[in-house]
């Protein structure tokens, strides 16, 4: 297979445009869609890794494939509750800039 | 020897029922008095008198039986201080149980003549309540005189020696807010003081004598005292006369002797009783007794011997010229026992121990008899006054309501008539022979009892001193016989003034005589006086008083009559009453009249008349510089300079400079005030910056998470 390593530098560039995306964008459904890719850059590097290991031990190894289903499950929660929250925010403030979300401030 | 060991028979044990038995009696006075009737109150009282003298009549018996031998009766232990071992012992000798005898013979005989005598006069003076207190404090005054005659231990006799001088103080000033005639005053309280606080120098005496006393001789017991003398008196005998010396201060304050004799003349403003009791037969004779106790250290010292009967030889005349110039009864009543007691001190003080303690007991019964007497008399006046005054307001206020009325006559008394009433003035009285025929009668046999007339106690006691003192000392003997001319021309003064020619105002001729309750112990006092004299007859074989204290006192010499002695003695007491029969008696006073002596003796029977000016000498020379100089150092010394200057002004003005200047104004608002603000106010901009990093921004804080993450990622990998 190709190597691992290959696999692990794609995980780490999605991993940081992710961040970027969480870090520079104001729209929050944008901001959720950068936390998805963040969270699929690390699916990527379970499996790669599993695949790994599997191919140097030479037994079967699954470990890293059913974490990816954990993650994809966590994934979706996640999202559905905070799309909720979005929609309950608009419904109050009609604006979901989240630079105008700083009435927690101290 | 103690009671543990062999007294096959005898009734030792009962000693310490000398003491509880009166202090039983005021306690039940104490607690139910207000409940009780005057009656049960005088009643009970009397028994618990009666009791400690049933208890010292079955101790003498007790003693008389084992011939005389000495018994210890220990009851607790008091003080026990390195060599100090003090008990509570009582002793039980002859010479104890003589003195417990009179004590409470005559004391129980007082405690029934008050009876009755304190229910007129708490009605004369308004305030029946104060009947209570009155036997409380005799009884209190029996069970200290108790512990007076019967201690083992000159200490022991001390406590006596100041509850004494405590009742005294109590009962004198009994009608303390009032003066002799119950007008509002601070005269009684100003005697009672006065006694205390002269008693207190007497006891100053005493307790020097006590401490050089434990100091040389090591201990206060008696016969631990007497043994260890001789040594003390052979290496320096300068011991011995210091504490023999010192005690008689104290003999002077309590027996009222020259100088100390001032506060007894006073002391008459108590109630008659009291002054029967304390004042003429029983507390002023304890100096006596102790003299008497402390023979085996006199007799090592004739010198002070000499003083002591000196001392009593001089006051012995000196009393007697003043009672001649009184005019009040009890007053001559009392420079007479002064007289009488400076009697005693000669005897004791020139050896004759058994004459002075024979003379005691006479002069207890003698003027004890006198002294109810005149207190007989005094209420005869009292109520003499009372039936006249009603009789006079009968007839002038016709018109009141009858029901009112008595109340209203009793308290408005004085204000009807002016000027106050002294009952007790010889110049109101007169002819009370036969308004008072049985208080005359028994009066009659004192003042010849003491006068010193055969065959009356008198006589006999009065011979075996002035007997002692002409073979002893001469000055001595002539003092006292010039004395007893002196007394019998003072007492036959008093009964021409008070019982002969015509009464001298209303209340006197309306006296009435007193009731059994009064007249039957003066009844009693009187027969003894009468029949005492058989106590120490100067014949051979009669000698009973004398055998009886030689148990304790040593062989004692019994001294034969002696017909010059006692000739002398006689034929200038008949002179002295036939003088004053000249002056007196045969031209009565008459109301208003000055006393006959007054213009030929002049300035000498003004002397008399006021005591020879001692107090006011006293006045002059002690009390008033004192009272200045302590005036002086109370609002100059500690007023105006410790208090205000070195206190308000120094020390409270520094710590106030300190405290509000130093301290409040520096120390603390501009030192640590603004240390403790500073921190404040840091903390508070050091939070207003941190403050800020919670803008509310979510990318912030997510950019704040990345960095860290970065961070320690970055560490993870370069360590």
């Amino acid at each position: 297979m190709v190597p691992v390593d290959y696999y692990i530098i794609l995980s780490a560039i999605l991993f940081t445009l992710g961040a970027l995306g969480v870090l520079i964008r104001r729209n929050p459904l944008i901001i959720f869609m950068s936390i998805e890719l963040m969270l699929n850059a690390g699916n990527l590097a379970f499996v790669a890794f599993g695949r790994s290991y599997e191919i140097t031990k030479g037994e079967l190894f699954f470990n890293g494939q059913i974490f990816v289903f954990f993650v994809i499950a966590v994934a979706a929660a996640e999202v559905a509750v905070g799309l909720a929250l979005i929609v309950e925010i608009f419904k109050t403030r009609k604006n979901i800039n989240i630079d105008e979300m700083n009435s927690l401030k101290g | 020897m103690h009671l543990s060991e062999t007294i096959s028979s005898g009734f030792f044990f009962l000693a310490p029922w000398l003491v509880f038995a009166p202090v039983t009696g005021l306690l039940i006075n104490l607690i139910f008095g207000r409940q009780f009737s005057e009656k049960v109150i005088g009643t009970v009282a009397s028994l618990a008198s009666g009791a400690a003298f049933v208890v010292s009549v079955l101790l003498a018996y007790s003693v008389s039986i084992n011939h005389g031998e000495r018994v210890s009766v220990p009851l607790a232990e008091w003080i026990h201080i390195g060599t100090l071992q003090l008990d509570w012992t009582f002793r039980v000798d002859s010479l104890s149980t003589t003195m417990m005898l009179v004590v409470s013979g005559v004391g129980t005989l007082i405690h029934i003549y008050a009876i009755g005598y304190m229910h007129e006069d708490v009605r004369f003076k308004n305030d029946e309540g104060r009947y209570n207190r009155f036997f409380i404090f005799l009884n209190l005054f029996i069970a200290a005189m108790m512990i007076l005659v019967s201690g083992d231990s000159f200490m022991m006799l001390f406590v006596g020696w100041e509850g004494v001088g405590l009742s005294s103080f109590l009962l004198i000033g009994f009608w303390y807010e009032m003066d002799t005639l119950a007008r509002p005053s601070w005269a009684n309280s100003n005697a009672a003081k006065k006694a205390f606080i002269v008693n207190r120098i007497g006891d100053f005496g005493f307790l020097i004598a006590g401490f050089l006393m434990f100091w040389y001789l090591g201990s206060f017991q008696f016969d631990e005292v007497f043994k260890a003398a001789p040594a003390i008196a052979e290496s320096a005998p300068w011991v011995i006369v210091a504490i023999t010396l010192f005690m008689l201060v104290g003999v002077a304050g309590k027996s009222a002797q020259i100088p100390l004799y001032i506060w007894l003349p006073d002391a008459m403003a108590g109630p008659t009783p009291v002054s029967a009791l304390i004042h003429a037969a029983t507390m002023v004779t304890a100096g006596v007794y102790l003299v008497a106790r402390s023979a085996p250290l006199y007799t090592l010292v004739p010198q002070a011997q000499y003083i002591v009967a000196m001392v009593g030889a001089g006051t012995a005349l000196f009393a007697a010229t003043i009672a001649v110039g009184q005019y009040d009864i009890k007053k001559v009543l009392a420079y007479s026992t002064i007289s009488q007691l400076g009697y005693m001190i000669a005897a004791v003080g020139m050896g004759a121990y058994v004459a002075g303690m024979f003379h005691l007991i006479a002069h207890a019964f003698f003027k004890a008899l006198l002294f109810l007497s005149a207190g007989s008399v005094i209420l005869g006046l009292e109520r003499g006054h009372h039936a006249h005054a009603h009789h006079v307001s009968h007839v002038d206020h016709g018109k009141k309501k009858k029901e009112g009325k008595k109340k209203e006559e009793e308290r408005g008394h004085n204000e009807e008539h002016g000027e106050a009433f002294d009952p007790g003035d010889m110049r109101n009285m007169g002819g009370m022979r036969k308004t008072m025929p049985l208080t005359f009668w028994l009066y009659l046999i004192g003042a010849l009892a003491l006068a010193g007339i055969f065959p009356l106690v008198g006589f006999w006691s009065k011979d075996e001193i002035l007997l002692d003192a002409s073979l002893h000392y001469t000055s001595v003997y002539w003092q006292l016989t010039i004395a007893a001319f002196f007394t019998a021309f003072y007492m036959g003064r008093q009964i021409w003034m008070v019982f002969f020619g015509e009464p001298r105002h209303a209340a006197a001729a309306h006296a009435q005589e007193s009731p059994k309750v009064i007249t039957v112990p003066l009844m009693i006092l009187a027969g003894l006086s009468v029949l005492g004299g058989a106590l120490n007859l100067p014949f051979e074989g009669f000698h009973n008083l004398g055998h009886w204290l030689g148990y304790t006192l040593g062989e004692v010499e019994a001294l034969p009559l002696d017909l010059k002695v006692a000739g002398i003695s006689t034929v200038l007491a008949l002179l002295a009453i036939l003088i004053s029969w000249l002056i007196y008696g045969r031209n009565t006073l008459r109301a208003g009249q000055p006393d006959p002596l007054k213009r030929p003796l002049g300035f000498i029977f003004t002397g008399m008349e006021n005591k020879w000016f001692v107090d006011e000498g006293y006045f002059a020379v002690i009390v008033n510089p004192f009272k200045k100089i302590s005036q002086f150092l109370a609002d100059v010394i500690d007023e105006r300079f410790w208090h205000d200057f070195v206190h308000d002004t120094v020390i409270l003005g520094t710590y106030n400079w300190l405290s509000e200047i130093a301290l409040d104004r520096y120390a603390d608002q501009k030192g640590i005030d603004a240390f403790a603000n500073w921190l404040g106010d840091a903390t508070q901009s050091v939070s207003a910056t941190l403050r800020k990093v919670q803008n509310g921004f979510v990318r912030s804080y997510a950019l704040a998470v990345m960095l860290g993450v970065v961070l320690i990622l970055g560490y993870l990998i370069f360590k």
